[in-house]
C-alpha cells in the first residue's frame, strides 16, 4: 500500500497514476502477484465484467486496453487486416510479446464482434490460460434476462473457484461488493468534481488517476481516489475560458493522452464521458445483503449504463442517456470521438446525432486510433466547436 | 517473336442458367410480389435476419418475411448498391460500417424500391434476431428509428465456449414463449398455435436433407456444383421465405435431381459460360462473396477449372450439414438450436475445425479466404483462421479482399493477381511432387 | 543457342531478361512502359537480346585473347556507339513522322516555314546525339522519349523564336508523333546496327584497327549466333490483358518469388516495396512460393508513400535517404497513412524537430508497414530478400535491419542493386522449366 502522500499535494498521485498507466510491462500487477502463491491475474477487456468476482476469490482484477500510442506493432499485424481497429492487434502484441505471461485468465465481454472473436483467437494461440467471453444479456426481464445472467455469473465464479481451487463463498462476495461500491461511489465523486469545477481535475490528470483502477487492487485505487479528491481542489490551477463538453465513442479503444490534453488545450472542458466505463458500470451501490450473483444481475439489469453495445428496448430511451449527461454535468455540447472501424461507436453515433439535434445540444464528431500521432486537425476542430459555442450560446 | 499478341477478349454472353437457379429465381420473384402487395392485401410484414431467421415462427401468423440483407445482396446484384452506399454515407454513416446497412439506408433514402420496381411496404414489425452479428442490433435500431415501428429483440447467445449450454437454450426458449410469440399474436392479430409451427419444422427438416445431399455431391470428382457461386443460388430458398415451405421441398427435391443428372454424366457445375470444363482445382472458400462484380469474380474461378466444393458462407443462415435439423418434436427449443448454430454465431475454434475438416472431407487442394472490408464478424481473425487451417490440413491458404456490396472495394486486376498466383502455387507443387514421385 | 526470355510489363517500366540453358543470365533490358503492350514487351526483349550480344562478344573476345586494347574499355565504346546508332535510328523516324503531319488547317502559311524549321531542329539533334553517348556522358534516363523530348523543346523554342515561328505548331507534330515512334516495333537487323557502330568506333579511332583486327572474325563470329528465344514466359500486373498466351503467362507473384530465388538460392523470404505495392512472400527451397501477402490497395508502406514525402518536403527522391541518414534518433511517427504523413511532417517541423530525425521516422514507418504485410506472409525466415526501388534507399534499409534484428534475431538480408529485374528474371527461369519439362515430356 503506498504511503499517504498528502503532504506533496497531488503531483506525487498524479505521478504514480501516470507511471503506472505508462508501464506496459504491468510491473505492479506482477510484484502484487508475487507476494502470494495463492495470487492469480485475471484480465479483461472493455467495457464491463464484475470484478468483484474475480476480487471474492482473492485474485486481482486486470483491466487490459490494448497498448496504446507508446507501443509498436509488429506481431499484432500478422493477425489483423487494415480495415480493423487497433486495440485486438496490439492486445496480441501484449500477448506474443509476454508482457502478458503472468496473466491466468482472459474476459471477453460480449461488446462487439471483434472483441468477440478475439476470445476465440486467445484460445487458440494461448490454450494455457483460462478464457472466457463474458455474455451479458440483451433482455432485461428479471425472470429471462436476469435468470440467463445469473446463470453465466455462476459459471464464472465456477471458472473462478477451479483456478483458486476452492470455492467462493457468499460472504467473500458481498465483502467484495462492499468495497467495489465504496470504489465507485469515490468514481462518481471524483466525475462529479470534475463536472462541478473541471479545472480542479484537469482531464488528463482525472483519466491516468481513473485507469490506474484497471491495474491496482481495488483497495489501493479507492485509497488512491480518496487522495487526489482531497488535494487535487486545493491546488492553484488556471482557469480557462473552456466550453464544456461530453465526450462519447471512447468506451474500448482509448484515445491517446494527448487527444485527451488537446482537447482541453484547444477549449473544451470534458465534464463527462464514456471513459472506463468498467470504473463506475454500475450506477447505484449494489446491495450487500442476500444473494450476492442475484443482487449484481438485477443491479446490471436495471441500474447500468448505457452504451452502444447495449440494445435499448424503448425506442423514445434511445439515446437519452445521452441527454442526461450533458444536463447533469451542465454541459453545452458532445463531442463525438470514434475509434476508426469501431462497428459500435460509428453505427450508434446518427442515432445519438439525431437526438442530440431535437434536444438542440450541438456536436461534433471525429476519428481518431489509439496511437493517433496528429492532433492538429481535432485541436482545430474542438477549438472552432469550442469558440462557436461561446459565440452562440451568449456566454 | 511470334507468341506476343494483341488478343481482345470475347464479348460477354447472356449467362446460362441451370433449371434451378431459373426455378429460384421465380421463387424470389414471386415473394418480392406478395411483399410488395402487401398494402393491397392487407398482408402484414415482418422484417428478420437471414442467421436467425424464424420463417417458421414467422409463418405461424401470417407475416410476410422481409429480409434487409437479401434486399442489400440484390441491390448489388443489380449493380445499385453503390449509389445506395453513397448515399448513405452523405447522410452521415461511416464509411467504415457494414455496406448491407448502407445500402440498405440508401435504398430507403432513394425511394425504397424493391427489385420488381414498386415500392417496399413498412414493415409492421422488426423482429430482432440478435444472432452472429453485432451490426444486426444497430440495423433494426436504425430501422426502428425510421419507421417508429415495433422491434422485438431475441437475443442468440454467442457459443463462445464450442456448444450450446443449457442455460442459452432455456434463456431463448423463454424469450421466444414470453416476448416473441405474445408480441407477435399482438401485432398479427393472429393466435399462436404450436401444431401448425410443429407442421412448418417437419417440412422444414425434408428440405433440409435434400439441401444438403446437394451441398455433399461436392465431394465427388467432379464436383457437379459450385459451393460458393452456385451455392448462392441453392441457399436462397432455404435461408429465405421459404423454408417450412412445400415450395422449399419442391425446390430442393428438383435441385437434387438436377444434380443426381449431372453426377450421373460427370459433369462439372453449370456456369453463365455453360458448363464448366475441366476441374482443376477444388477450393474450399470462407467468408461472403462480392456481389456487385458477382459474374466477374466467378470467372476468374472457373476460366482456370477452380470449383469450390465447400464454403462457409452458404451456412451463414443455418448448419445443416452436421446433423442439425429442424425437430418438430421439441418446436421451441429447435428454433432456438437453429438459431445457436449458424455459421457466425460459432466460435472461431468451431469455424477452424469446420473448414480444416471440409477441407479433408472434400479433397480440396487449400483454403481461399474472401475477406470482407466491412464485415467485422467474418473478418476479424481470419488471419489466424487461415494459418491454423494450413497447419491442420498441409495445404495452402490464399487470402484475397473484397467487399459485399460496395464496388469501390472490389479491384478486379488485384484479385485475379492473387487468384492466379495461388493458382500457380498449386500447380508447381503438383508438379515438384510429381517430380519428388 | 537456346535462349529463355522473361518479360515483366511493370507499370512505369518493362523488363525482359535472357537466360542460356545453363541458367545463366546472358542479357537485361528495360524500356519505359508504354500504351502498346506487345511492343514494350518486343522492344525490352531486344534491349535483352543487345545486352546478351555484348555478353557474348565478351565472351568470345575474352577466350579469343589478343586485344591489346582493354576488354571492358572496348566493349564500353562499342555500346555507347550502338545506342548512339539506335537513337539516329528513332530520330530519323521522328522527323520523317513530324514532317508528315505538318499539313492541314492548323499549318496554313507556315508549312514551309514548318518543316524548314523542324529540319534544323533534327540536324542540330543529330550533331549533339554523340555527345549524349560519349564516355562518362549523364543522361537525365536511357529511354528514347526522355532524351529526345527534353532536347527536342530546349531546341524547338530556340529556332521557334530565330524563326518567328508559333512554338506551339512545334510541339503539336512532337505531341501526335512521339507515341506512334515509340510503339513502332525497332527495325533494321541488330546485326547491321553492330557493324555500323563497330564502323564508328573504328572510324573515330584509327589506331584502333589494328588492334582489334585480329578479333573481328571473332566478333563476326558472335553475331551470326542465332539467339533462339526457345520459350518465352511474360508477367506483369495491373493489366487485365498481357500480350501473351495463356500457357507463356506466370503470376508476377510467382516470377518475383522465383527471380529472388535465383538472385539468392537460400532464400526464404522476400519483401518487395514497389512504387505501387507492396508484396511478402515466403518460397520453399526450389524457388516455388508457398505464401504471400499483399498491399496492392494503400500508398502507406509503398514507394508512393517516399515519394509523397520528398514533394512535401520539396527534395529529390534520391535526397531522402542520405538525409534520414544523418539522424541518430528517429522521431516516432504514428501515422502510417500516407494522406496525414505529410500534416503530420509539417506539424513536427513548426514544433522544431529536426528534418532527418522526422525523415528517419518516416522511413521507419513506411518500414512498419512492409513489416506487417511480412508479419501476414508468414513472418521472416533466413535468407530475407530485399527487392525494389526502396532497397535502393539507404535509411530504409537501415530501419528494415533494426527491426527484422530486433524481431527475429540474426538474418542474412540480401539486397541487390539490379532487383528490379526479379521478376523478369524469374519469368526466364519459368520458360526454361517449362521447356525443360516439356522436352521430359511432362506438363509444365
Amino acid at each position: 500500500m503506498a504511503p499517504s502522500l498528502n503532504g506533496g499535494g497531488c503531483a506525487p498521485i498524479v505521478a504514480r497514476a501516470q507511471a503506472l498507466f505508462d508501464d506496459l510491462s504491468f510491473a505492479s500487477a506482477r510484484d502484487w502477484k508475487a507476494k502470494g502463491l495463492d495470487r492469480k491475474v485475471v484480465g479483461y477487456m472493455p467495457i464491463y465484467v464484475p470484478r468483484e468476482i474475480i476480487h471474492a476469490a482473492g485474485f486481482l482484477p486486470l483491466g487490459i486496453l490494448g497498448g496504446g500510442d507508446q507501443l509498436e506493432v509488429i506481431h499484432g499485424d500478422a493477425y489483423y487486416q487494415s480495415y480493423i481497429c487497433r486495440i485486438p492487434r496490439s492486445t496480441i502484441e501484449l500477448g506474443v510479446s509476454g508482457r502478458l505471461d503472468f496473466v491466468d485468465g482472459m474476459l471477453f465481454p460480449s461488446i462487439c464482434d471483434v472483441i468477440r472473436n478475439l476470445s476465440g483467437m486467445w484460445k487458440t494461440m494461448f490454450p494455457n490460460v483460462y478464457v472466457r467471453y463474458f455474455d451479458v444479456p440483451q433482455n432485461y426481464r428479471d425472470d429471462i434476462g436476469g435468470n440467463y445472467y445469473i446463470n453465466e455469473l455462476t459459471e464464472l465464479r465456477h471458472d473462478l473457484e477451479q483456478l483458486r481451487g476452492k470455492p467462493i463463498t457468499d460472504d467473500e462476495l458481498r465483502r467484495s461488493i462492499v468495497v467495489y461500491n465504496e470504489n465507485r461511489r469515490l468514481v462518481r465523486e471524483l466525475y462529479a468534481l470534475r463536472a462541478h469545477s473541471p479545472w480542479l481535475a484537469p482531464a488528463p490528470e482525472a483519466y491516468v488517476v481513473l485507469r490506474a483502477g484497471l491495474v491496482l487492487p481495488v483497495e489501493e485505487h479507492s485509497l488512491m481516489l480518496r487522495e487526489y479528491l482531497a488535494t487535487a481542489p486545493k491546488e492553484e490551477r488556471p482557469r480557462r475560458d473552456n466550453c464544456r463538453i461530453v465526450l462519447t465513442g471512447v468506451f474500448c479503444e482509448q484515445p491517446p493522452l494527448n487527444l485527451i490534453r488537446s482537447l482541453e488545450l484547444a477549449g473544451c472542458y470534458i465534464v463527462d464521458d464514456d471513459l472506463l466505463l468498467v470504473t463506475r458500470w454500475l450506477t447505484a451501490d449494489v446491495p450487500t445483503e442476500g444473494d450476492p450473483l442475484q443482487n449484481l444481475a438485477l443491479a446490471f439489469l436495471h441500474h447500468s449504463e448505457s452504451t452502444a453495445a447495449k440494445y435499448e428496448p424503448n425506442l423514445k430511451e434511445k439515446g437519452q442517456h445521452l441527454v442526461r449527461a450533458v444536463r447533469r454535468s451542465n454541459a453545452d455540447g458532445v463531442i463525438f470521438a470514434c475509434p476508426s472501424f469501431c462497428d459500435p461507436a460509428l453505427l450508434e453515433r446518427p442515432m445519438l446525432q439525431h437526438v442530440l439535434k431535437n434536444a438542440e445540444i450541438p456536436y461534433i464528431a471525429f476519428k481518431y486510433a489509439e496511437n493517433s500521432g496528429q492532433m492538429q486537425p481535432i485541436r482545430e476542430q474542438a477549438g472552432t466547436f469550442s469558440d462557436s459555442i461561446k459565440l452562440w450560446s451568449g456566454r | 517473336m511470334t507468341i506476343i499478341t494483341n488478343s481482345k477478349p470475347a464479348p460477354a454472353k447472356e449467362a446460362e442458367k441451370d433449371a434451378s437457379m431459373l426455378k429460384q429465381k421465380e421463387m424470389m420473384a414471386a415473394h418480392y410480389d406478395r411483399l410488395t402487395s402487401a398494402p393491397e392485401t392487407g398482408d402484414k410484414v415482418a422484417s428478420t435476419f437471414v442467421p436467425g431467421n424464424l420463417n417458421e415462427l414467422i409463418m405461424c401468423f401470417d407475416l410476410v418475411n422481409n429480409l434487409p440483407e437479401v434486399n442489400a445482396i440484390q441491390n448489388g446484384l443489380r449493380r445499385q448498391s453503390g449509389a445506395y452506399v453513397l448515399e448513405a454515407e452523405k447522410i452521415g454513416h461511416s464509411e467504415d460500417v457494414c455496406t448491407y446497412v448502407k445500402s440498405d439506408i440508401g435504398m430507403m433514402a432513394k425511394g425504397n424500391l424493391a427489385p420488381n420496381g414498386r415500392k417496399f411496404p413498412n414493415p409492421d414489425v422488426l423482429l430482432l434476431s440478435y444472432t452472429g452479428c453485432f451490426t444486426f442490433m444497430k440495423w433494426f435500431e436504425l430501422l426502428r428509428e425510421q419507421y417508429q415501428c415495433e422491434t422485438i429483440m431475441l437475443h442468440t447467445p454467442y457459443m463462445g465456449d464450442g456448444k450450446i449450454t443449457k442455460n442459452m437454450l432455456e434463456y431463448m426458449v423463454k424469450q421466444l414463449k414470453e416476448e416473441v410469440i405474445p408480441k407477435l399474436e399482438r401485432i398479427s392479430g393472429v393466435k399462436f398455435d404450436i401444431d401448425r409451427l410443429r407442421e412448418y419444422l417437419t417440412k422444414s427438416a425434408a428440405a433440409e436433407d435434400d439441401l444438403v445431399r446437394v451441398l455433399q455431391s461436392a465431394k465427388r470428382k467432379p464436383s457437379p456444383i459450385d459451393a460458393y457461386f452456385g451455392g448462392i443460388y441453392y441457399i436462397g430458398p432455404i435461408f429465405g421465405a421459404f423454408r417450412g415451405t412445400d415450395d422449399a421441398i419442391d425446390y430442393y427435391k428438383f435441385l437434387r435431381a438436377e444434380v443426381e443428372e449431372r453426377l450421373a454424366g460427370g459433369k462439372g457445375p453449370v456456369t453463365p459460360d455453360g458448363d464448366m470444363g475441366k476441374e482443376k482445382y477444388r477450393l474450399v472458400v470462407e467468408g461472403p462473396p462480392n456481389y456487385t462484380n458477382f459474374r466477374q469474380f466467378w470467372k476468374m474461378f472457373y476460366d482456370e477449372g477452380a470449383v469450390v466444393v465447400a464454403s462457409s458462407y452458404t451456412k451463414v443462415g443455418g448448419v445443416y450439414d452436421l446433423g442439425f435439423r429442424h425437430d418438430p418434436a421439441k418446436p421451441l427449443e429447435t428454433l432456438a438450436e437453429y438459431c445457436l448454430g449458424v455459421y457466425t454465431n460459432r466460435s472461431l475454434p468451431m469455424r477452424i475445425d469446420m473448414l480444416a475438416s471440409y477441407v479433408n472431407e472434400y479433397d480440396a487442394d487449400g483454403l481461399l479466404i474472401n475477406s470482407i472490408k466491412s464485415c467485422n464478424s467474418f473478418s476479424a481473425g481470419q488471419l489466424l483462421i487461415m494459418r491454423e487451417v494450413e497447419k491442420r490440413t498441409g495445404k495452402p491458404a490464399a487470402f484475397i479482399e473484397s467487399d459485399l456490396v460496395d464496388p469501390r472495394y472490389f479491384s478486379a486486376a488485384n484479385i485475379k493477381n492473387r487468384l492466379e498466383s495461388y493458382f500457380q502455387m498449386i500447380e508447381q507443387k503438383r508438379a515438384g511432387a510429381r517430380v519428388a514421385a | 543457342m537456346k535462349t529463355f526470355v522473361g518479360i515483366d510489363l511493370g507499370s512505369t517500366t518493362t523488363k525482359a531478361v535472357l537466360l542460356d540453358e545453363n541458367c545463366g543470365v546472358i542479357g537485361r533490358g528495360i524500356t519505359n512502359s508504354r500504351s502498346n503492350y506487345s511492343t514494350a514487351a518486343r522492344v525490352a526483349s531486344e534491349e535483352a537480346g543487345v545486352d546478351g550480344r555484348f555478353t557474348l562478344f565478351r565472351r568470345a573476345l575474352g577466350e579469343a585473347g589478343g586485344l591489346d586494347v582493354k576488354l571492358d574499355d572496348f566493349l564500353g565504346t562499342l555500346e555507347r556507339a550502338f545506342r548512339l546508332e539506335q537513337f539516329l535510328e528513332q530520330l530519323d523516324d521522328l522527323e520523317r513522322t513530324c514532317l508528315g503531319l505538318v499539313k492541314g488547317e492548323r499549318f496554313a502559311g507556315f508549312e514551309s516555314g514548318t518543316k524548314e524549321a523542324l529540319g534544323e531542329i533534327f540536324r542540330r539533334l543529330r550533331d549533339e546525339a554523340p555527345e549524349l553517348y560519349a564516355p562518362g556522358a549523364k543522361r537525365k534516363s536511357d529511354f528514347f522519349r526522355d532524351i529526345a523530348g527534353s532536347r527536342y523543346h530546349g531546341h524547338a523554342e530556340e529556332v521557334a523564336r530565330t524563326a518567328g515561328l508559333p512554338y506551339e505548331l512545334l510541339l503539336n507534330v512532337y505531341d501526335k508523333s512521339i507515341i506512334d515512334v515509340e510503339n513502332r516495333p525497332p527495325s533494321g537487323a541488330l546485326s547491321d546496327k553492330f557493324r555500323r557502330a563497330l564502323g564508328r568506333v573504328l572510324d573515330a579511332e584509327p589506331a584502333l584497327k589494328s588492334s582489334v583486327s585480329g578479333v573481328l572474325p571473332a566478333v563476326e563470329r558472335t553475331l551470326a549466333v542465332d539467339l533462339d528465344e526457345t520459350y518465352l514466359v511474360g508477367t506483369g500486373y495491373g493489366r487485365v490483358t498481357l500480350p501473351f498466351s495463356k500457357e507463356h503467362i506466370r503470376s508476377e507473384i510467382l516470377c518475383h518469388g522465383l527471380g529472388a530465388h535465383m538472385m539468392y538460392p537460400k532464400t526464404r523470404t522476400v519483401l518487395d516495396i514497389g512504387g505501387q505495392d507492396t508484396k511478402g512472400i515466403q518460397v520453399d527451397p526450389n524457388g516455388i512460393v508457398e505464401n504471400f501477402q499483399m498491399n496492392d490497395r494503400c500508398a502507406a508502406g509503398c514507394g508512393r508513400y517516399l515519394g509523397y514525402i520528398a514533394d512535401e518536403m520539396n527534395m529529390g527522391l534520391h535526397e531522402l535517404g542520405p538525409l534520414a541518414m544523418k539522424s541518430d534518433r528517429p522521431a516516432r511517427i504514428n501515422s502510417t497513412c500516407t494522406v496525414f504523413a505529410g500534416a503530420e511532417l509539417r506539424d513536427r517541423l513548426s514544433l522544431g524537430e529536426k528534418r532527418e530525425d522526422i525523415l528517419a521516422g518516416l522511413h521507419r514507418a513506411i518500414i512498419l508497414r512492409a513489416i506487417s504485410i511480412i508479419s501476414r506472409s508468414g513472418g521472416v525466415t533466413n535468407e530475407f530478400t530485399f527487392t525494389g526501388g526502396v532497397a535502393k534507399n539507404e535509411a530504409a534499409v537501415r530501419e528494415l535491419k533494426k527491426l527484422i534484428k530486433e524481431n527475429y534475431g540474426e538474418v542474412t538480408i540480401n539486397i541487390n542493386p539490379e532487383s528490379i529485374y526479379t521478376g523478369a528474371l524469374g519469368a526466364a527461369e519459368f520458360a526454361r522449366r517449362a521447356h525443360i519439362g516439356q522436352t521430359d515430356g511432362r506438363e509444365a
